[in-house]
């Protein structure tokens, strides 16, 4: 039977005590959100903190609404949550996409968005998503919030720029009406991390040229969940079919793939580009049925 | 709503129709409620818990082990090292085929996982806890990994721990005529050849392992409650290693979820339970994980094949050849009838007529973990069936024939029954051609040749279809005791039964459900055969102290060998009820018939006599003739005149993304013969769970290991098991062959899909992208690589 090791239980009731509890336990506390990634880590004995911060009475965090001219995202949204929401899917497909096919009903019931994020899972799904919308995470301290591009978010594998006692609160989006994304992703089993996963959205001008492109990937070891050469290559472009096959190939030629049950690298830098041009060509269909 | 509120509805009672049909499960009322119990779900008073500290390396020298700060542990009652064991002559227990296994080891570990120390502690956490303060200095050695190495003149030397032990070398078996068949592939048309590995599989059971060890130190009586397909004949085996006499062992096996081979062992760690209730004087439990379940308990096939087959050049099949090489991991604890080191694997030319056929199986050690035969493989008939299946489509490949026109052309024909086979196997009954011709229509096979000529003439993005074919026979019932035993004891089943004065019935047998559905299958033979409902027959298996011997369930035998006890069992009920009755009509024994579940003067209706009427009398001041004592009960041993044949045609059809090598299951059609269906709806769930099994095995499920010996999948995130989503609905067809030795016809039926379906799915798959041969699992990269002609070897680290 697996169990964890001895640990303190704190349960916050706002995003301030949260803070403060973070600040009062130091490095070796670890919040608790949706649980479905420390927990089974914790009864691994993968991770032993010494103090879980409960934040999930913080109903404050588990929003999902329009602000203005962006998309918010509460970090305490569940996965359902997240693809249950008509506003989010209607912005950004692209979320729904990701959403159906992270893990099961299971745990999208319970695991939450900013955990996700937070675990920073090489495989993450949400991170490639984010990173293709060019989402900003919103982290508070002590002293108040900072916003960080999600290009900008993960220092690497399981790290992220949030610090000991700060809490990742919320991810903002841009709404763009001129804009189509999609998410499309290869798993050995439905449920599985991905074996390799792309997101992209193109916002689209006058002649279907491109005048935006972002294209996230995750599990093929690209950096900070982006292929920007690839985005590069398409700013300015018709969106094409031939344009979105060349994209793959720079999208591929620039991951760094590792090899591991799920596949070797040749076939993981393959479905690089084979998804980036799938995801690529999902956005531009969406973005021109927009337009129409 | 307040308990007054309540409605007193009492519910109408309709009983359960008499015999066979589909009725719905006795057992599920408690499982659907939650109410079943499963070992971890037993709470004895004082109870400690146990946790194995497990080797990390595969292969290391065990230099030292200091317990001394886990012992100090303020909740540690117990720790248990193999030193201590040795002083006991408790370090090795023997293995069902003969070899010896470390309970904890002493001198070095073989495979990563094995068990090291064993902490009993007043709670889970304290246990585990204990663990991580043991301290275990290993010296590492080379870990042995690759089975084709194992004979190399420098591969490690795993068994030193046996005398004059130089090699890895296990067994050389073979079976068939080697003579008739180098003749016939000296003179063939056309010889197929085919490299095919079976990976290493695990049977991943629902419920892991577990035991509770009770040691009564004043009657001296141990009572262990285990996850055991075979609680008799582990009764025996633990008085075996533990020196305690078996009259004072009681197993008691409740609700198992799920076995498929994998309880049919004995573990160190119940032993450890044991020794751990010995030297408290608690009962200690111990669960494991799963990743333990996965890393050390019975792992299934891992069997290295070489095909060969020999036919006309129109597709008539003269010979087959196999040269297997079994991995068996560090200790050969395979479990099977001692005559056969490798199964049934000899049963290997199937469902076809072929005039010759010679086999050679050569196992050897290696870093892993030992077990060998489960997963519900019939004996190794799972890995011959493979084999076999893949074969005929290589040589259909090779011949550019469809491949159920091959198929057609070489089965085995009805006037042929009773068939031996060349390897000598007497199968008892089929209509093959039927059986196939009926899977093919089902399929609507015609046409989905059409759709698949169609769609490769369109070519492009659109998915590869692929259609797949297997016919499978199966031999099950294990068996004759004259041919089958396992540790000496022949494999005959015992039964009881227990007729109440009201005329209820108590059903005791050997075998031990484990999902299978035998309080119902079983409660509906004996309906079937003394006129009374289900509902009034208690089915009572498990608890060693309350049933009779017998060798338990696993090899499809419950039905076969079990069933059989059944049936005969409650004939001697049924006609010493002829007895009474006849005393109670006044008039002879011979005078009466059975007829609709009554004995009658013949020709009489109105005479007719109920069994619950019999027994009532039976127990009553009735003066009672020669022959019976004062009651109906009666025991019998049923011991199996041969083994049964069931068999079935499956096809597939699957579509494969060329992009990014997925495989979507679009339909599978299944038309099983296991003879006399008892319960339908039961026999279709069996076989809907063993196709899931194929899926999963064709397309998922693996235990790779790299080169140091680690475990590549040791949870769920890495050993795949399919879910709904990856399985099409079902189609099922049948056919009814009885078995004709059987005294019900009927064959078995647990295993036939988990051995039948694999190769279905993979031919669907090599089909669809036009591949000769690719191994299991055809995961999306593993059919990528096969379509650009670089195929994985997929038991190894991917790279």
């Amino acid at each position: 039977m697996q169990v964890p090791a001895q640990f303190e239980y704190e349960r916050a009731s706002s995003v301030e005590h949260a803070i403060a509890l973070l600040a009062r336990h130091g490095p070796e506390a670890r919040v608790l959100a949706g649980g479905h990634s420390l927990i089974p880590m914790m009864k691994l004995r993968l991770a032993e903190p010494e103090t879980l911060i409960d934040i999930n009475d913080l109903s404050e965090l588990a929003e999902i609404e329009v602000q203005g001219d962006e998309l918010c995202i509460g970090a305490m949204a569940r996965h359902a949550d997240l693809l249950a929401s008509e506003v989010a899917g209607s912005h950004y497909p692209i979320l729904h996409d990701a959403e159906h096919v992270i893990a099961d009903p299971v745990v999208r019931n319970r695991g939450t968005v900013g955990g996700s994020v937070c675990q920073a899972d090489p495989s993450e799904d949400l991170s490639a998503a984010f990173a293709a919308i060019q989402a900003t995470a919103v982290i508070q301290g002590a002293d108040g919030t900072r916003t960080v591009s999600m290009r900008e978010f993960f220092t690497g594998p399981y790290d992220t720029v949030v610090g000991p006692a700060e809490l990742l609160v919320q991810l903002r989006v841009p709404i763009h009406p001129d804009g189509g994304s999609a998410y499309v992703k290869v798993e050995r089993r439905v449920g599985d991390w991905p074996v390799a996963a792309v997101g992209a959205a193109l916002r689209l001008g006058r002649r279907n040229k491109i005048t935006d492109a972002g294209i996230g990937m995750t599990a093929v070891g690209a950096a900070h969940f982006v292929a920007a050469e690839a985005e590069a290559y398409l700013r300015g472009k018709p969106a094409t079919e031939e344009h979105f096959a060349k994209a793959g190939e720079i999208a591929a030629a620039h991951c760094n793939p590792s090899a591991d049950q799920r596949g070797p690298v040749d076939y993981k830098r393959h479905l690089a580009g084979e998804l980036t041009r799938r995801a690529l060509r999902g956005a531009a269909e969406r973005a021109m049925a927009r337009a129409v | 709503m307040t308990a007054t509120q309540i409605p007193a509805r009492v519910p109408t009672p309709t009983p359960t129709p008499v015999g066979y049909g589909s009725i719905p499960r006795k057992e599920d009322a408690r499982f659907v409620r939650g109410r079943g119990s499963f070992v971890d779900d037993v709470q004895l008073p004082g109870m400690l818990y146990g946790a194995v500290l497990r080797s990390p390396y595969a292969h290391a020298r065990i230099v030292s082990v200091d317990i001394s700060a886990a012992e100090v542990h303020p909740k540690v009652r117990a720790v248990i090292t193999g030193d201590m064991l040795d002083k006991r002559g408790m370090a090795w227990m023997p293995t069902l085929f003969g070899d010896v296994q470390a309970v904890l080891a002493t001198d070095k570990v073989r495979f990563q996982g094995q068990e090291v120390a064993f902490v009993v502690a007043e709670d889970h956490y304290a246990a585990r806890d204990a663990l991580s303060l043991i301290e275990v200095e290993y010296e590492p050695l080379p870990a042995l990994v690759d089975a084709k190495l194992a004979l190399a003149p420098d591969a490690p030397l795993i068994r030193d721990d046996l005398d004059g032990r130089t090699d890895n070398h296990v067994f050389d078996w073979s079976a068939g005529n080697k003579a008739a068949t180098d003749d016939a592939f000296a003179t063939a048309d056309v010889v197929a050849e085919c490299e095919i590995l079976y990976p290493r599989v695990h049977p991943a059971p629902m419920e892991t392992c577990g035991a509770i060890a009770s040691l009564d130190r004043v009657s001296g009586k141990l009572t262990v409650y285990a996850t055991s397909q075979a609680p008799h004949a582990h009764r025996t085996m633990y008085a075996q290693v533990t020196g305690l006499p078996e009259h004072k062992i009681q197993i008691i096996a409740g609700d198992i979820g799920g076995g498929f081979g994998n309880k049919v062992a004995i573990y160190p760690a119940y032993v450890c339970a044991i020794v751990g209730s010995i030297l408290t004087g608690c009962p200690v439990k111990w669960t494991e994980d799963r990743s333990e379940n996965l890393m050390s308990t019975a792992f299934a096939r891992d069997f290295h094949m070489h095909g060969e087959i020999a036919a006309t050049s129109d597709g008539k099949i003269l010979a087959l050849r196999a040269n297997v090489l079994a991995d068996l991991g560090a200790f050969n604890g395979t479990a099977q009838p001692t005559k056969f080191p490798a199964g049934f694997f000899h049963m290997f030319t199937g469902s076809y007529d072929i005039a010759a056929a010679h086999c050679e199986v050569r196992s050897v050690h290696t870093n892993k973990a030992p077990g060998g035969v489960a997963y519900s493989c019939s004996f190794r008939i799972a890995e011959a069936s493979y084999l076999l299946e893949r074969m005929v489509d290589v040589l259909a490949h090779d011949l550019g024939m469809d491949p159920a026109q091959l198929r057609m052309r070489n089965l085995l024909r009805p006037e042929q029954f009773p068939y031996t086979c060349a390897t000598g196997w007497e199968y008892d009954s089929g209509d093959y051609p039927t059986t196939l011709r009926l899977a093919l229509e089902m399929a609507g096979y015609d046409e989905l040749r059409r759709e698949q000529a169609a769609r490769r003439e369109g070519g492009g993005d659109a998915p590869l279809m692929g259609i797949g074919l297997s016919f499978f026979t199966e031999a099950v019932g294990a068996g004759p005791r004259k041919m089958m035993d396992i540790l000496g004891l022949g494999m005959a089943d015992g039964a009881e039964l227990r007729l109440h004065p009201t005329g209820k019935a108590v059903l005791r047998l050997s075998c031990m459900s484990q999902g299978q559905g035998h309080a119902t299958t079983f409660a509906q033979i004996v309906s079937q055969e003394l006129g009374i409902s289900p509902d009034d027959i208690e089915v009572v298996e498990g608890d060693t102290d309350q049933t009779p011997f017998g060798l338990g369930t696993y090899g499809s035998r419950s039905t076969a060998v079990s069933g059989g006890a059944a049936v005969v069992v409650a004939r001697k009920v049924r006609d010493r009820a002829r007895i009474v009755a006849a005393a109670m009509l006044e008039a002879l024994p011979d005078d009466l018939e059975w007829a609709e579940g009554r004995w009658q003067v013949k020709g009489v209706p109105s005479t007719g006599k109920a069994i619950a009427e019999i027994a009532t009398a039976a127990h009553s001041g009735l003066e009672l003739p020669e022959g019976v004592e004062g009651h109906l009960d009666a025991t019998t041993v049923y011991n199996p005149p041969n083994l049964t044949y069931p068999y079935g045609a499956y096809v597939c059809v699957v579509d494969v993304d060329p992009g990014t090598g997925q495989v979507k299951v679009r339909r599978f059609v299944a038309v099983d013969d296991c003879g006399v269906r008892i319960n339908p709806m039961i026999v279709e769930g069996q076989i809907h769970g063993g196709l899931a099994d194929g899926v999963g095995m064709a397309l998922m499920e693996l235990m790779a290991f790299d080169a140091n010996g680690n475990h590549l999948g040791a949870s769920f995130m890495d050993y795949l098991l399919p879910t709904s989503m990856e399985c099409p609905s079902w189609e099922l067809g049948q056919t009814v062959s009885p078995s004709p030795h059987h005294p019900i016809g009927a064959k078995g039926i647990g295993e036939s899909a988990t051995v039948g379906s694999p190769a279905a799915v993979v031919n669907a798959v090599l089909d669809a992208i036009g591949v000769r041969h690719a191994d299991m699992p055809l995961t999306p990269a593993h059919v990528w690589r096969a379509m650009q002609g670089r195929a994985l070897r997929t038991d190894v680290a991917l790279e």
